[in-house]
């Protein structure tokens, strides 16, 4: 290798890499158009698009964890739960908006996942937006397809006897998994529940482990 | 809305294949299964894709099927199972 600075060759202009990416896709264009034209309509106002994107940032896995310690620690909120999942997290000022949340829960004989092989469905208002994984094309054809074999990916591992029920979310539900309370925490009070909780539980690709 | 179906029901999934947004996903058409929920009715998301106004709403269900029914060569414990969302009129009983 050569040290003479005249021995000069690369490119520059092939080296060189802009500050901003030029190059926007053609959905992030018309996405744009149209949110432009919304506005310049008075459709909703700039203002209410930027509120809307923050009730989305202001969600997140805390809100779910939220209603999971409270339905170990409280079997009437549990049936709340399970039974109409959007008014069970309406408590803690979550709107499903036009989607209903459909809660699943996790017993010692059946381990629930969830996928959207559509699209990328998933519980925003309640979890936040999903991990780049959930919307991939890998996990949504093979999670359908060979479930056990991507929850070992996860590092769980089920028991025999144990059914593994995926739910492929193609409508109007949004499902959370309920998981199962670990082992050695009846001691811990909800809120060190809460923090026990973890956002890969509630979609169902891992359990809650123990602490 | 009368629902024709029940919880237990077993029915099957329509196999056509008309164009445009569907949400009955490619790999259950032709399948059957057993209802396991009817979570209510909603505008047809088919008809909303066309700027139709998706009345009136149709029963929704989520339907169970078997692993080894969804995918014959499933590798997994043959007790696994998938629920699906499937709109009314995309089922017709599994004996019709």
């Amino acid at each position: 290798m050569s040290t003479n600075v005249d021995d000069h060759d690369h490119d520059h202009a092939r080296t060189f890499v802009p500050d901003e990416e030029d190059s926007l896709g053609q959905y992030a264009i018309v996405e744009m158009a149209v949110r432009e034209l919304l506005i310049e309509k008075g459709v909703f106002s700039a203002d209410e698009f930027r509120q809307g994107l923050e009730v989305f940032d202001k969600a997140g896995p805390h809100l779910g964890a939220r209603a999971v310690a409270r339905a170990w620690t409280d079997p009437a909120y549990k049936e709340s739960l399970l039974s109409d999942g959007s008014a069970a997290v309406k408590e803690f000022g979550v709107d499903m908006n036009l989607t209903e949340l459909y809660v699943v829960e996790n017993t010692p004989r059946v381990h629930n996942v969830i996928v959207c092989t559509l699209c990328s469905c998933y519980p925003k208002p309640l979890l936040g937006a999903p991990p780049d994984w959930y919307k991939s094309r890998n996990y949504r054809s093979r999670m359908v397809r060979e479930p056990r074999a991507v929850l070992a990916e996860f590092g769980t591992t089920l028991p025999d006897g144990v059914e593994v029920r995926v739910h492929d979310s193609t409508a109007t539900m949004r499902y959370m998994v309920l998981p199962m309370r670990p082992e050695g925490t009846a001691d811990l009070t909800r809120e060190q529940l809460e923090a026990l909780v973890n956002r890969d539980a509630m979609i169902g690709v891992t359990v809650v482990p123990a602490p | 809305m009368t629902a024709r179906f029940a919880v237990g029901d077993r029915v099957r999934v329509d196999d056509r294949t008309p164009p445009g947004h569907i949400r009955t996903p490619w790999y259950i058409r032709g399948k059957s299964g057993v209802v396991a929920d009817m979570v209510g009715a909603f505008a047809d998301p088919e008809d909303s894709a066309r700027g139709g106004d998706g009345l009136p709403e149709r029963p929704l269900y989520r339907v169970r099927f078997r692993q080894t029914v969804a995918w014959p060569d499933y590798a997994g414990d043959g007790r696994d199972t998938v629920d699906i969302e499937i709109f009314e009129h995309w089922l017709e009983p599994e004996s019709g």
